[in-house]
């Protein structure tokens, strides 16, 4: 780390300014390396993925890795692709919905039990879920939704953070707007759909991407729940691939940059939503 | 007329205009106080069944003998519970094996998981050209699933594919280290692969809590004399304190929670010995099909996290005084 002693010339901030740097960028390789090497590797063919010393760039050029992942109908890559993208979408918008209009209930309306159900939501917060997992497979057994697509969507969706992080944000929104829009004569529904929603963008996308990157990325859950190949999402999908492919490495690759593609170029385009939905969260919670 | 004005005052505003109260007042109808309700349903409902029913079923569960393959489940009172303590039965080893790996874990883990984000953060708040950048790339990798760090870390690891021991042979460190396969290398692995995959996550936590301290605080210190160090204790330390204790409590629950990686990375090994206790719970619940066992373990586990969660408030609280 660079020591930050009290400045006294130009030549001293230069080399102050080189060691921040230097830092920076070593770390920054160690953050980034192990995901360049994922890449790489699922460019190499299965020989030059074995071979000592390694080479850094895929030489030759290989699109091995993803003809088998692709191709190989033991293990449809392709399909748990599409069902991890049908799940998360779906589970983002049901989370969006529900959440959303429970917390403009709980934040601008006045009603019997609000207090009650809000210390309920919130209480829910401070059980691991994991603790849950055996009461909520006998649960999801019971709806016979085993080794369906609703079984990865619905039950996660009852989001308390949801609705205290929207909660949160709709009780800054200034009461005025609120008057206007029933002078003009607008019901409950039209101020929450018209005028609270649109002024909750940055807060509704910010769920939508936080409550994506955790479905898709979600684990323990579909492994004890999915159960036929065709069924899969990509997280227990790779557990099978590298069950099948043990070391053929570049195979093993392509199906972890697959699995890694749609949530980095997510985390790329809502980098500042995602970070600030983070740090909000965080303190406000 | 009432109920708007505690609206406006639960909100911390003050209460709205006569005018509007009265108009309020007079619209109020039935539909109008089911709005409230309706609005609360659709979330309700998946609550009740998903976020409530679990726990009501859990402690039913955890004091019935629950065997998917048998037709009767009959009540056992505290049974499940006394197993886990008394040392003659089944269960006993295994079950305080995976507490003590994941006490294990925890106790590794969480230091590094407050202190290393606190210094990328401290890093990060300085303003530099392509600090936002920066800011990014050190927190792409929580972004990824638990399955795909698990699947690349195990290749990483690989005592003779693996990338690690490769560099350190380049520089002349030993290159045959057993990460995945034997203690403690096992322990380092999954602390490591941890700290790298999530420090991201809390130093953005820790940027905004710093960019919350008072610029002024750090303009007197330095004007009475303190030196970095200085500062860092009396005012940065300070005024992290909510932002410690929530640091902490989350990293504590989320490290007490470990599976994915264990799971992928050591896969347990060596023999059961990084075999956490969710894996144990899960694996209990399900392939051995004793879901009252399981329930009993996971309200035993619930409670322990809630007794250390407790105690980091205590402690905290203590240290304001």
């Amino acid at each position: 780390m660079t020591t930050p002693t009290p400045t006294t010339g130009g030549s001293a901030s230069g080399l102050r300014r080189v060691g921040l740097y230097t830092t920076l960028v070593v770390l920054a390789l160690i953050f980034l390396v192990p995901l360049l090497w994922m890449v790489i590797t699922s460019l190499k063919t299965y020989t030059a993925a074995q071979q000592i010393p390694p080479s850094w760039l895929p030489n030759p050029l290989a699109g091995y890795g993803y003809e088998q992942v692709i191709n190989n109908s033991a293990n449809p890559v392709l399909r748990w692709f599409l069902n991890s993208m049908v799940a998360a979408t779906l589970h983002s918008l049901l989370v969006l919905v529900t959440a959303s209009m429970a917390a403009y209930s709980l934040a601008r309306l006045r009603f019997r039990g609000r207090g009650v159900t809000f210390a309920l939501i919130v209480g829910t917060l401070f059980i691991p879920p994991t603790s849950l997992i055996v009461p909520n497979f006998l649960i999801v057994d019971q709806l016979n939704w085993i080794d369906t697509l609703a079984v990865i969507v619905v039950p996660g969706a009852a989001s308390a953070f949801g609705v205290f992080f929207l909660r949160q944000f709709f009780l800054s929104l200034p009461d005025e707007l609120e008057e206007a829009a029933t002078l003009d004569g607008a019901n409950q529904w039209q101020i929450f759909v018209k005028v609270v929603l649109p002024l909750s963008k940055p807060a509704l996308a910010t769920l939508a991407v936080l409550s994506f990157l955790t479905n898709w990325n979600d684990f323990l859950w579909p492994i004890f729940v999915l159960f036929s190949p065709e069924k899969l999402t990509l997280p227990p999908g790779l557990g099978l691939l590298q069950g099948s492919y043990v070391t053929d490495y570049p195979v093993i690759m392509a199906g972890a940059v697959l699995a890694s593609l749609p949530v980095l170029i997510l985390f790329v385009l809502a980098q500042r939503h995602i970070i600030q939905g983070v740090s909000r969260s965080g303190l406000k919670g | 007329m009432a109920d708007v004005i505690e609206v406006g005052a639960a909100r911390g505003d003050a209460p709205p205009p006569a005018a509007k109260a009265a108009r309020r007042a007079a619209s109020a109808g039935r539909t109008r106080r089911a709005t409230p309700y309706l609005f609360l349903a659709p979330y309700l409902v998946l609550f009740g069944v998903f976020g409530l029913l679990p726990i009501i079923l859990g402690v039913w569960l955890s004091v019935h003998q629950w065997d998917f393959q048998l037709p009767n489940r009959p009540f056992v009172g505290l049974d499940n519970y006394k197993e886990l303590f008394s040392s003659d039965s089944a269960v006993y080893g295994d079950w305080w094996e995976s507490v003590r790996a994941t006490a294990i874990f925890t106790v590794l883990s969480v230091p590094l998981l407050v202190v290393v984000p606190l210094g990328l953060a401290l890093l990060l708040n300085r303003s530099f050209p392509g600090r936002t950048f920066f800011r990014a790339v050190y927190f792409a990798p929580y972004v990824l699933g638990v399955a795909v760090i698990g699947l690349l870390w195990r290749f990483l690891l690989d005592a003779n594919l693996g990338l690690v021991n490769r560099l350190l042979g380049v520089v002349g460190l030993p290159s045959d280290t057993p990460w995945v396969t034997n203690m403690p290398w096992a322990w380092i692995s999954l602390v490591g692969v941890t700290v790298w995959w999530t420090s991201g996550f809390n130093a953005v936590i820790y940027l905004a809590g710093l960019q919350d301290i008072s610029p002024e605080l750090y303009e007197a210190a330095r004007m009475d004399g303190a030196n970095a160090w200085q500062r860092f204790r009396s005012v940065t330390l300070p005024g992290l304190r909510p932002v410690l204790l929530f640091v902490i409590t989350t990293t504590v629950l989320a490290s007490a929670n470990m599976f994915g990686q264990s799971f992928l990375i050591t896969q347990g090994t060596p023999g059961t010995e990084t075999r956490t206790v969710v894996w144990f719970i899960v694996e209990e619940g399900l392939r051995d099909n004793d879901a009252g066992r399981a329930a009993a373990m996971s309200i035993v586990f619930a409670l322990m996290l809630a007794v250390v969660s407790l105690a980091n408030f205590r402690l905290f609280r203590y240290k304001e005084d």
